[in-house]
């Protein structure tokens, strides 16, 4: 390894001259705080490839045939192809990623416009009752949802809106927005109130203070929420299960119908589920980059 | 912008906040509001419900059947553009779901008078409960009324499974019972000989000669997953043949009572002295995979599993041997299942279904099946027909004979030693059997690690059995 002191061009040039090889070589010092370093790093590897490993696996079985995938001990010298994934597609899973996309987007985007103003009012601009206001938000999620499903599913089907999108993203809005209004709300607390008073000493309205001064502020809470409203859209089950037939079934759902009771099943079962995750990582990717920039403006901190 | 310009002033040191702020917040807008309408757009376009209805067409009525996932169901959403053809008026939307999600959308939506569904696989659990609340088209007159339908074709016991107070609710598409399947060439290694009809004792005492730790094998493998179809549904066929039942003729439950304590005794012992390890995540899957991998010497299940043991690459293909399901005091007790396709009365498309129903249950169906998939690949289990057909004889020659045998001489209407209320091998037709079921044989599944004995587990059984065995006395006596 070439960690030496001497094997830094800027520190050879600085105790030798020009061209000559240093005349005393310093050996490496691993001092006990480097040591400690490496070990946390290697610790960290081990924990990320725990985690990481039930993925990879489902990655590399989605490309197995069903009897290897079914095999144990597992083989990891095997056939692989891309058949399982031309099965996941025959079988339409564009149209089912197509509804999950438009219904998971559509629902964060409202979740999200009607959480940050009511978020604001609980917080900043404190409404009265706010207190008992927000209690309510809460209390809103207590039911059981299996609860209510069935006089939900009597209401939708004399509105003849049973199977339908948009009954669907009013109930996933009605589902994530108290979650993203208490959250929401936590990160407008931390707003420096001497940035909204400069903001109304300079003459700005109510929705500019709101929307141009406070909100850029909260911007990664606003993305970790909205990631959170959009990871939940993305992977419910029950309602949708419940409340479509075909025209506006989603991806989970359609995630359970690879369950065979009379076959083997894993193999495209891991292919359909590999390609469900990758539009939640895209959108952690996403937010992820708007928290790292948000925290990097450290208003708030 | 306007806003940034206050809060670049209160914080007094970002220089260059401002402007990236502001470049970034737009460029985020624009692709946010492009995502959205995007969307939007899509949507309305698709007609607002959802991107499932893109493809209908003015003129063409849509049904939606709901469906299991079974290989035999995947081969007739492949096969449905040849039923299109053939009815230009016509389009299926399919929908597949696992067999417990079907089982709830299925029934709250009959329940709730939802009509989400036209056409469902419903399975012989349900058929006769869902024809006598009337949630099923009754198709007697339609079956009987068309002489190429040949609805005689079917085995007996099968049509029973889908009638009701003799009409006929549902057409069946697939049919299995249960047999013992076994390595011929471990018999042979060990010197052993495995009987046409094999009691269960005989079985138990095979197996505990087979099994071997050191080959990480078990002498066989049983189910011993909880859940009323999964280690009910062989549990209740050894019950049957023991002498016991759930119920007698007046509803009291039997769970308790010699002829059941015996048959779960004698299945947890077998299970624990020559059976799979870890016995509770044990189901059909579990038992497949273990057996096609060589790590069971004998298995007992399914018949259609033999399609898949003797499929080609399988490891065992060829060497699997399969005799009548073993007995004690029966002659028979090989239970029965069917996956049927039935008309929700709700539906509005009463003779389009009828059409779907009657193509995909026909003669010319498991023609066009064996043709263009491959013989081996035709929905089992329903048409006498079908084992009379050389080419189907040849492709499943393994296993066909014995298969049309048991399905002949199973009766779902009086399957164990004593006669029994309900129609039904593995299970008990009324609605409160699936919780029955359940949480019995997670009590059973309890002993299988010692943390309760067996006695103990049929108590508490018994207990929850007779509660729904009160609802049934309550219903009969009004």
């Amino acid at each position: 390894m070439s960690t030496g002191v001497a094997a830094q061009p800027g520190r050879a040039s600085a105790t030798s001259d020009p061209g000559e090889r240093p005349a005393v070589r310093t050996r490496p010092r691993y001092t006990g705080r480097r040591i400690g370093g490496i070990g946390v790093t290697v610790l960290t590897w081990v924990v990320v490839f725990l985690f990481f490993f039930p993925v990879l696996w489902m990655i590399f079985t989605s490309f197995k045939t069903e009897q290897a995938a079914a095999q144990f001990p597992p083989s990891f010298i095997t056939h692989l192809s891309f058949d399982r994934y031309a099965t996941v597609f025959q079988r339409g899973m564009g149209l089912y990623l197509a509804n999950s996309a438009a219904l998971s987007i559509l629902s964060t985007v409202a979740v999200m416009a009607l959480a940050i103003p009511a978020a604001y009012g609980l917080s900043v601009r404190r409404v009265g009752r706010w207190q008992d206001l927000l209690f309510f938000f809460i209390s809103t999620k207590f039911m059981p949802v299996a609860a209510s499903i069935i006089p939900v599913f009597l209401l939708l089907r004399v509105m003849g809106a049973l199977d339908n999108l948009w009954a669907l993203g009013v109930l996933y809005i009605g589902m994530n927005l108290p979650l993203a209004i208490w959250m929401m709300r936590s990160f407008f607390a931390e707003v420096p109130y001497a940035v909204v008073e400069a903001a109304q000493i300079d003459g700005a309205s109510y929705s500019r203070e709101l929307w141009r001064v406070s909100l850029p502020i909260v911007a990664p809470g606003a993305a970790a929420a909205a990631l959170i409203c959009f990871i939940f859209a993305w992977n419910e089950y029950f309602l949708v299960n419940l409340l479509t037939a075909v025209v506006a079934r989603t991806t989970p759902p359609f995630l359970g119908s690879f369950v065979d009771g009379r076959g083997q099943f894993l193999a495209v079962l891991s292919a359909a589920s590999t390609i469900a995750v990758l539009p939640v990582i895209i959108a952690g990717w996403v937010a992820q980059k708007r928290l790292v920039r948000g925290l990097a403006m450290g208003a708030v901190k | 912008m306007f806003g940034n310009r206050w809060l670049s002033r209160a914080l007094r040191s970002r220089p260059g906040f401002r402007r990236v702020g502001m470049r970034q917040t737009g460029r985020h807008r624009a692709a946010l509001v492009a995502g959205v309408g995007a969307a939007s757009l899509m949507l309305t376009v698709s007609g607002c419900a959802g991107f499932g209805n893109l493809g209908n067409q003015p003129g063409v009525t849509t049904i939606t059947l709901a469906s299991v996932n079974n290989p035999q169901m995947q081969d007739l959403a492949t096969l449905l553009p040849e039923f299109e053809k053939a009815h230009p008026d016509i389009k299926v939307n399919v929908i597949m779901m696992e067999e417990n999600d079907l089982r709830n959308a299925t029934t709250k939506d009959v329940a709730t008078r939802g009509g989400q569904y036209d056409v469902m696989t419903v399975g012989a659990y349900e058929v006769p409960m869902w024809g006598r609340n009337g949630w099923l088209t009754d198709l007697t007159a339609k079956a009987k009324a068309d002489p190429s339908y040949d609805v005689d074709d079917f085995f007996k016991p099968v049509q029973q499974s889908v009638s009701y107070d003799n009409k006929i609710y549902a057409a069946p598409f697939y049919g299995e019972s249960s047999f013992l399947m076994y390595r011929k060439d471990l018999f042979q290694k060990a010197g052993l000989t495995m009987p046409a009809h094999p009691t269960w004792q005989q079985v138990a005492q095979l197996a505990a000669k087979l099994k071997d730790p050191s080959q990480d094998r078990a002498g066989i493998c049983l189910r011993g997953k909880p859940g009323w179809g999964e280690q009910f549904a062989p549990l209740t066929t050894v019950v049957n043949t023991f002498g016991g039942q759930w119920y007698n003729m007046s509803w009291d439950a039997q769970v308790n009572k010699p002829g059941f304590s015996n048959a779960v005794n004698f299945y947890v012992n077998t299970i624990k002295q020559s059976g799979e390890r870890d016995p509770a995540s044990f189901g059909f899957t579990e038992c497949l995979n273990l057996f096609q991998q060589g790590r069971a010497a004998m298995w007992y299940d399914a018949t259609s599993a033999a399609g898949t043991l003797e499929t080609k690459g399988s490891p065992v293909a060829g060497k699997v041997g399969y005799v009548s399901a073993p007995v004690v005091k029966t002659k028979e007790s090989g239970w029965l299942w069917t996956w049927n396709l039935a008309i929700n009365s709700l539906s509005k498309h009463q003779q389009a279904d009828w059409e779907f129903v009657k193509w995909a249950t026909s003669k010319q169906y498991e023609q066009l099946v064996g043709q263009q998939l491959g013989w081996a690949r035709v929905p089992p289990g329903t048409r006498q027909s079908l084992y009379a057909n050389p080419q189907y004889q040849q492709a499943s020659s393994a296993f066909a004979g014995l298969t049309a045998q048991t399905l002949r001489s199973v009766d779902p209407t009086h399957p164990g030693v004593d006669p029994q209320p309900w129609t039904g091998i593995q299970f008990v037709g009324i609605p409160e059997f699936q919780d029955v079921g359940n949480q019995t044989s997670q009590q059973i599944a309890n002993t299988f690690s010692g943390g309760e004995s067996v006695a103990d587990a049929l108590d508490k059984g018994q207990q929850i059995a007779q509660i729904a065995g009160d609802t049934q006395k309550r219903e009969a006596g009004k």
